[in-house]
C-alpha cells in the first residue's frame, strides 16, 4: 500500500512492468505449461488412502457365488429382450419379485431437441425397472443404488444378469442397514435422468416421466456397471460427471482396495498402471493417463450413468467389463465379490462420503494429485492477462509513467480519468462487446430454433442443420470487425487507445471467465487457458497480423475441441485421420448440444455466451482499424 | 409386507380419558391378559403381534374434562428399536420372561425379522360410570415380521419353534386370560390354503382393518390345548402358495420424500393413498418439522388428481429458533380412490458451528407426519365389546359399525444441511485475523491521511550507490 502510495515509487514500479512484462509473461506461461506436465511426477502426486474410517477396517471375506446364476439371468434376460424388442419389464419385475424384492417400474419419454443420429433416436420411450431391497428393522431413511443401463445398442445383459443374481444374495443377508435400489434402466443417461428427476421430483430438463411409487430416503452412493460378456479381463472405472464433477476420492479408493484384495486387474481410462511408478517411464505413462482424465473431464459429459447422479450430491462411479484378448479372464462371481465387497463396506457408512478429496486428478489408479496441487499451474497462466491488462492500463495512462523524469515538480497527480489523451474511454467500446455477445446469443439460440427451416430450404436432415448453421454463425462471426467499424464512431484519442482499451476489457473478461471455470472444472479451464492466453496476449492490430490472425483462429474454442479430439485419441493410441476427425468434430458438435438440453451440460452455454464472444473481441482487436 | 411403516420409537402417552366414562362394567382390578396374534402373509411372511395388558388400582382422582394445555407429542425420528429397548419393555411385564407367552421373547431371534415394532401405552381407566376413581391400565404390545427370505431360507412353512427357537409350556400363572390367535381367513381364496396344527379347539370372527378375518384360538389356560404333548408348538403349513404379486393394499397408506438437490431450498412432500373404491374419509396430518427447515408456508399446496385440495381445517404454529418446531395441523379430505400430494417449500437454515451435531454429514432427521384417520369398512361390523373382545381387536377400534380408526407414521426423512468443514474454523480465524490486521492499517492511512508531493530527499548512502549502480550503467551520476 506505501508502496503504491509514494508516486515516484509508483513510477519505478510501473517502469519495472512494462521493462519485464514480456519475458515474465514467458517465463509465467512456461511455469504453467511445466507445472501441469511436472504434475505426474513424483512430488506432485500422492499415494491414495481411504479417509473415511467407516469402511477403513473391518475387511470381511466375500462369499458372493452367484456367477453361473447371474450368466443363467443374462441369457434369459437376453432371450426376453429379443422377444419383446425392447426393454423386458414384466419379466424384470417377475423376476426381481422372485428374489423378494418390492419392485417399481417407471415410464418416461422425451422428444429430443433435434435427432441424435450417434444413437440414432429422436422421439424416445421407455421404462425404467427398479427393485427395493429394504434393509431389516431400519425406516428407510437410507439407500444405495446399483444402477445398470440398457439400450438397444448395448444390452449390458451379462450386467443385469449381475444385478439380478447379487439382488437375491444381498436378499438372504441380515446385515444391511441401508435400503438398496437395484436399477435397470432404458436408453441408458436418458433412462437414468429420468429416474432421478423422478426420485427428487424435479423436472430440470423437459422429461416427461410418470411419478415413481416406491422410494429409499436419501441415496449416498451410487455404482453403475456395465458389462457386456461372459467373462471379462479388467474393470474399467469411469469417474467424470456432468459438467467435471467427480466423486468423492474415497469411493474410487474403495474400489481399488476390492481391485487388490480381488487380484482383479483395474484401468483407468483403460490404461493399466505401471509397474515402475518411480521411473521415468511410469511416470510419462502417468502423464498420459492424466492428460487423458483432463480431456475427458473437460468435455463436461458423463462419462457413464454415474455422472448424473453427481448433480444430486449422490457419489458415484461406473465400473465397466472390459473383455480383450488377454490370456487370463475373471468369471462373474469376481465381479460380484468385487460389488459384494464394495456394497457391504459402503453399507458401514456413519455419514455422506465427505471425508476425501472432490477435487482431484488421476495419474492412476493409486496416486492422485490434489487440488492444492495443480491450481498452480492455471494460477500461473492467469497471471499473464493480468499482467498484459495491467500493462495496458499503464500505457494508457503513460503521461504518469513518461520514459525519463520529465516530470515538473509541481505535476498534478491526481487527475479524473478520461482527460484528454490519458484514461480509458469506454463508449467505444459498447459496439463490439454488444455485438460479440449477440453473436454468441445467436450461436446459442440459433442452430435448434431455426432447424426445421433450414432443413425447409436446404436438402439437409435436421441434425445436419443444427451442426452447419452452428459452424455457419462461428464462421461469420469472423467477418463482424468489419461491420462493428460502421457502428463506431472514430475515436479523438490517442491512435492506439481505442484497441488498448478493448484488449483491455477482452484481457479482463477472459481473465475473469478462464478463473471462474477453473474453479469447478479444473480442466476445461486450463485446456482453454493453456491455448487462448498467449493468442490473446500477442495480438494487437500492428505487427505481422496474418500470423496473430491465424494463431488466433487456431485458439478458437472451436479449434481446441478439435484439436482436443485428435489429441484424446492420440493418446488412445488410435489416432485419427483428417476425415474421421472431421466426422468425430461435427458429431461432437451435436452431441454438445444435445448433452446440455437432455441432460443440462455447461459446455455449449459456456462456449458460445462466454468464451466465444469474449475471443471475438480479440479478433475485433486484431483487425482494429 | 404391504407398507413399510416407519420403526420409529415412539414415546405415546395418551390419555384418553373419554373412553372410560361410557357406562360398561366394572373393569377388572390387577388383571394381566396375554395375547399372541399370527398372522400369515400372502408373500409367505409371517407377522406376529404380542400384545399384554395389566391393569391396577389407583388413588388417581379425575378431574372433568382433558386440559389440552397438557398434552405432549414428542419424536425421537433418529432412533431405531433394539434390543436396550427390548430389555427394559420385558421388565415391565408380571411374569417378566420366564413364563407364559414371554418366553418367545428372546432378542437372538426377535432382532432377526424383517420389521420390529414395540409400544408402551398408559392411561387410566375409568372404574365406576361417574369416573370418580380410575385404574391405570399398561399395555405392551410387540409387533414382528419373519421374513421368508432371510429367517426362513426360502422355506414358506412357519412353527412356533422356527420363529423363536421356543415353544409354549404353559400362560403365566399370573394371567387371567392367555390366548394365541392364528389368522387362518381365506384372503377370497376358494380353498383353504393354509393348513394349521395342531387343530384349534374353537374359532373367532372379527371385522379387523375392515375385513372379516377368521381366527384359530388356542386357550393357554385350557389344558387340552396341551393335550398329548408338554408344549404347544403351533404349525402353519401352506397347502398352495399364493401368487406373491397380488398384495394387499391398505384402503390409507403414504410416502414421505424430499424433492430438490443442492443444500439451499427443498420441498417436503407428503403422499396419501386412498385406495377404497367408493368412499371418500378424510385425514387429520400432523407434520412436526424441526425449526432449521424454514418452512414457507404460502408454498403449502395439496392437489389430488391436479386439482386443488383445500383443506377444511389448518392450524400452523410456527417455529421459534432452537425453541419449538413447525407445528402443521390439516383436515384433508381425501376423495375416494385418489392420490393426494401435500407438499410445501422450505430453506435450509445455517447453524451454528456448536449446533451441528458429532456426525453432521450424515444429515438431520425430520420426524414422520402422522396421519390419523376414520377409515370406512368395506363390510359391515357391529360394535364389539371392548372389554370382551380380544385385545388385538382394540387395536384399531371401531368408532360405529362402518369405519375403523387407524393411525399412521410416515418414513422419517434425512435432509443434508449446508456443512462446513470442521477443520476450517482455526484457518479461517487465522486469515480474517492475518487480512483484518494487514488491510486495517493500510485504508486507515488512505482514508485519514492528505498527499503532498515533495522532492526526493536522499540519504547519502542511497545516493552512492544509486550513483555506482548507473556508473556500471555508463548513466552520469545524480
Amino acid at each position: 500500500m506505501g508502496l503504491l502510495l509514494d508516486s515516484h515509487r509508483r513510477r519505478a514500479l510501473a517502469r519495472l512492468l512494462l521493462r519485464l512484462n514480456t519475458p515474465l509473461c514467458v517465463v509465467s506461461y512456461l511455469a504453467g505449461v511445466f507445472w501441469f506436465l511436472g504434475l505426474a511426477f513424483s512430488p506432485l502426486t500422492q499415494n491414495t488412502y481411504i479417509s473415511e474410517n467407516a469402511m477403513g477396517s473391518t475387511m470381511v471375506e466375500e462369499q458372493f457365488e452367484g456367477g453361473e446364476h447371474a450368466l443363467n439371468f443374462a441369457r434369459d434376460f437376453t432371450a426376453q429382450r429379443r422377444k419383446t424388442g425392447s426393454l423386458p419389464v414384466a419379466w424384470l419385475e417377475r423376476t426381481m419379485r422372485s428374489v423378494g424384492l418390492e419392485v417399481y417400474s417407471q415410464s418416461f419419454s422425451r422428444t429430443l431437441p433435434f435427432p441424435d443420429e450417434t444413437h440414432e433416436r429422436y422421439m424416445v420411450s421407455g421404462t425404467n425397472v427398479y427393485g427395493i431391497l429394504r434393509a431389516p428393522r431400519a425406516a428407510s431413511t437410507e439407500s444405495l443404488v446399483l444402477v445398470v443401463p440398457s439400450s438397444p445398442e448395448t444390452l449390458n445383459a451379462q450386467a443385469v444378469g449381475l444385478l439380478l443374481s447379487l439382488a437375491a444374495y444381498f436378499r438372504s443377508q441380515i446385515y444391511w442397514a441401508k435400503d438398496i435400489i437395484f436399477l435397470v434402466t432404458e436408453h441408458d443417461l436418458l433412462g437414468t435422468e429420468a429416474w432421478l428427476e423422478a426420485y427428487h421430483d424435479v423436472n430440470i430438463t423437459g422429461m416427461q416421466s410418470s411419478a415413481l411409487q416406491g422410494r429409499a430416503g436419501a441415496i449416498q452412493a451410487a455404482v453403475a456397471l456395465e458389462l457386456n460378456s461372459d467373462v471379462v479381463t479388467s474393470l474399467d472405472v469411469a469417474v467424470e460427471g456432468l459438467n467435471g464433477q467427480l466423486p468423492n476420492l474415497d469411493l474410487l479408493n474403495l474400489f481399488h482396495a476390492f481391485c487388490q484384495k480381488e487380484a482383479l486387474l483395474c484401468t483407468l481410462q483403460g490404461k493399466l498402471q505401471h509397474s515402475d511408478w518411480a521411473s521415468l517411464g511410469g511416470s510419462l505413462h502417468g502423464l498420459q493417463t492424466l492428460m487423458l482424465m483432463v480431456l475427458r473431464q473437460a468435455s463436461g459429459r458423463p462419462h457413464g450413468p454415474h455422472g448424473l447422479f453427481l448433480r444430486y450430491h449422490v457419489e458415484a462411479i461406473t465400473l465397466r467389463g472390459i473383455n480383450s484378448f488377454r490370456q487370463y479372464k475373471y468369471d462373474m462371481t469376481a465381479v460380484g465379490k468385487t460389488l459384494e465387497g464394495m456394497f457391504r463396506k459402503l453399507n458401514n457408512l456413519l455419514e455422506r462420503l465427505h471425508q476425501s478429496y472432490f477435487f482431484y486428478l488421476l495419474p492412476s489408479l493409486s496416486r492422485f494429485v490434489s487440488i492444492g496441487l495443480y491450481m498452480p499451474a492455471i494460477g500461473f497462466l492467469l497471471f499473464i492477462p493480468g499482467l498484459k491488462a495491467l500493462e495496458l492500463w499503464v500505457k494508457l495512462n503513460k503521461a504518469d509513467f513518461g520514459p525519463e523524469e520529465q516530470l515538473g515538480p509541481n505535476h498534478s497527480l491526481v487527475q479524473p480519468f478520461g482527460q484528454d489523451a490519458r484514461g480509458v474511454a469506454l463508449t467505444p467500446l459498447v459496439a463490439p462487446v454488444l455485438i460479440s455477445q449477440a453473436t454468441g446469443l445467436a450461436l446459442y439460440l440459433l442452430p435448434v430454433m431455426g432447424q426445421h427451416v433450414a432443413a425447409q430450404h436446404f436438402p439437409v436432415a435436421e441434425a445436419e442443420a443444427v451442426v452447419l448453421t452452428l459452424l455457419a454463425i462461428y464462421v461469420a462471426g469472423l467477418a463482424l470487425p468489419h461491420s462493428t467499424h460502421r457502428v463506431v464512431s472514430s475515436t479523438p484519442r490517442g491512435p492506439d487507445s481505442g484497441w488498448m482499451a478493448l484488449k483491455l476489457v477482452a484481457l479482463l473478461y477472459l481473465a475473469i471467465q478462464l478463473g471462474c471455470i477453473s474453479l469447478f472444472n479444473f480442466s476445461l479451464g486450463f485446456l482453454l487457458a493453456v491455448t487462448m492466453v498467449p493468442a490473446a496476449a500477442l495480438t494487437q492490430p500492428s505487427g505481422p497480423r496474418f500470423l496473430y490472425a491465424v494463431l488466433l483462429v487456431l485458439v478458437s474454442p472451436g479449434a481446441t475441441l478439435l484439436g482436443s479430439l485428435f489429441l484424446w485419441r492420440e493418446l488412445q493410441e488410435a489416432p485419427l485421420t483428417l476425415a474421421e476427425g472431421w466426422q468425430l468434430f461435427l458429431s461432437a458438435l451435436a452431441q454438445g448440444v444435445l448433452d446440455h438440453h437432455l441432460y443440462g451440460a455447461l459446455l455449449f452455454p459456456l462456449l458460445s455466451l462466454g468464451l466465444y464472444p469474449c475471443w471475438l473481441l480479440f479478433w475485433n482487436v486484431l483487425f482494429w482499424k | 409386507m404391504a407398507m413399510a411403516a416407519p420403526l420409529v420409537l415412539h414415546l405415546l402417552l395418551a390419555l384418553l380419558l373419554g373412553l372410560g366414562g361410557q357406562s360398561r362394567a366394572e373393569p377388572e382390578r390387577d388383571s394381566l391378559r396375554e395375547e399372541l396374534v399370527l398372522t400369515p402373509l400372502p408373500s409367505g411372511d409371517v407377522s406376529a403381534t404380542f400384545q399384554f395388558r395389566t391393569r391396577w388400582d389407583s388413588e388417581l382422582q379425575r378431574e372433568g374434562g382433558t386440559n389440552h394445555h397438557f398434552l405432549r407429542y414428542a419424536v425421537l425420528p433418529r432412533e431405531v428399536v433394539c434390543t436396550e429397548n427390548l430389555t427394559p419393555w420385558k421388565k415391565l411385564l408380571p411374569c417378566s420372561s420366564k413364563a407364559g407367552l414371554s418366553v418367545l421373547l428372546k432378542a437372538e431371534r426377535l432382532f432377526h425379522t424383517s420389521y420390529h415394532s414395540q409400544a408402551v401405552h398408559i392411561r387410566p381407566v375409568c372404574r365406576d360410570a361417574h369416573c370418580v376413581s380410575v385404574s391405570w391400565e399398561l399395555r405392551q404390545t410387540l409387533t414382528v415380521v419373519f421374513d421368508a427370505y432371510t429367517t426362513g431360507q426360502g422355506k414358506k412353512d412357519w412353527s412356533l419353534f422356527r420363529m423363536f427357537s421356543r415353544t409354549i409350556t404353559e400362560a403365566c400363572p399370573l394371567a387371567s386370560q392367555s390366548y394365541v390367535y392364528v389368522d387362518i381367513s381365506r384372503n377370497g381364496q376358494e380353498n383353504e390354503s393354509l393348513e394349521v396344527s395342531p387343530p384349534p379347539t374353537s374359532t373367532y370372527q372379527a371385522v379387523i382393518l375392515g375385513d372379516r378375518k377368521t381366527y384359530a384360538v388356542y386357550d393357554l389356560l385350557n389344558l387340552a390345548t396341551f393335550s398329548g404333548s408338554r408344549s404347544l408348538n403351533l404349525q402353519l403349513k401352506w397347502r398352495q402358495l399364493q401368487d406373491i404379486g397380488s398384495q394387499l393394499v391398505p384402503f390409507l397408506h403414504a410416502q414421505r420424500y424430499v424433492s430438490g438437490y443442492g443444500l439451499q431450498k427443498g420441498e417436503l412432500s407428503t403422499v396419501l393413498h386412498n385406495t377404497h373404491p367408493y368412499r371418500a374419509f378424510p385425514v387429520l396430518l400432523l407434520e412436526t418439522v424441526p425449526w432449521y427447515l424454514r418452512l414457507y408456508v404460502h408454498t403449502l399446496a395439496i392437489t389430488t388428481k391436479g386439482k386443488e385440495n383445500k383443506p377444511s381445517y389448518i392450524h400452523y404454529q410456527p417455529a421459534q429458533d432452537r425453541l419449538r418446531p413447525h407445528l402443521l395441523e390439516m383436515l384433508i379430505q381425501l376423495p375416494a380412490n385418489s392420490v393426494t400430494k401435500v407438499s410445501i417449500q422450505f430453506e435450509r437454515a445455517l447453524l451454528k458451528w456448536t449446533e451441528y451435531t458429532p456426525d453432521p454429514n450424515h444429515g438431520f432427521y425430520v420426524s414422520p407426519s402422522v396421519l390419523s384417520a376414520l377409515v370406512p369398512n368395506l363390510v359391515g361390523a357391529k360394535p364389539a365389546n371392548w372389554e370382551e373382545s380380544p385385545l388385538f381387536s382394540t387395536m384399531f377400534p371401531t368408532s360405529d359399525s362402518s369405519s375403523y380408526f387407524v393411525r399412521l407414521y410416515t418414513e422419517p426423512l434425512l435432509v443434508n444441511l449446508p456443512t462446513p468443514d470442521f477443520s476450517m474454523p482455526y484457518n479461517v480465524i487465522c486469515l480474517t485475523c492475518t487480512v483484518v490486521a494487514v488491510c486495517y492499517g493500510s485504508f486507515y492511512n488512505l482514508l485519514t491521511r492528505t498527499f503532498h508531493l515533495e522532492e526526493p530527499k536522499r540519504s547519502r548512502l542511497v545516493r552512492w550507490l544509486a550513483n555506482i549502480i548507473r556508473r556500471i550503467r555508463g548513466v552520469p551520476p545524480v
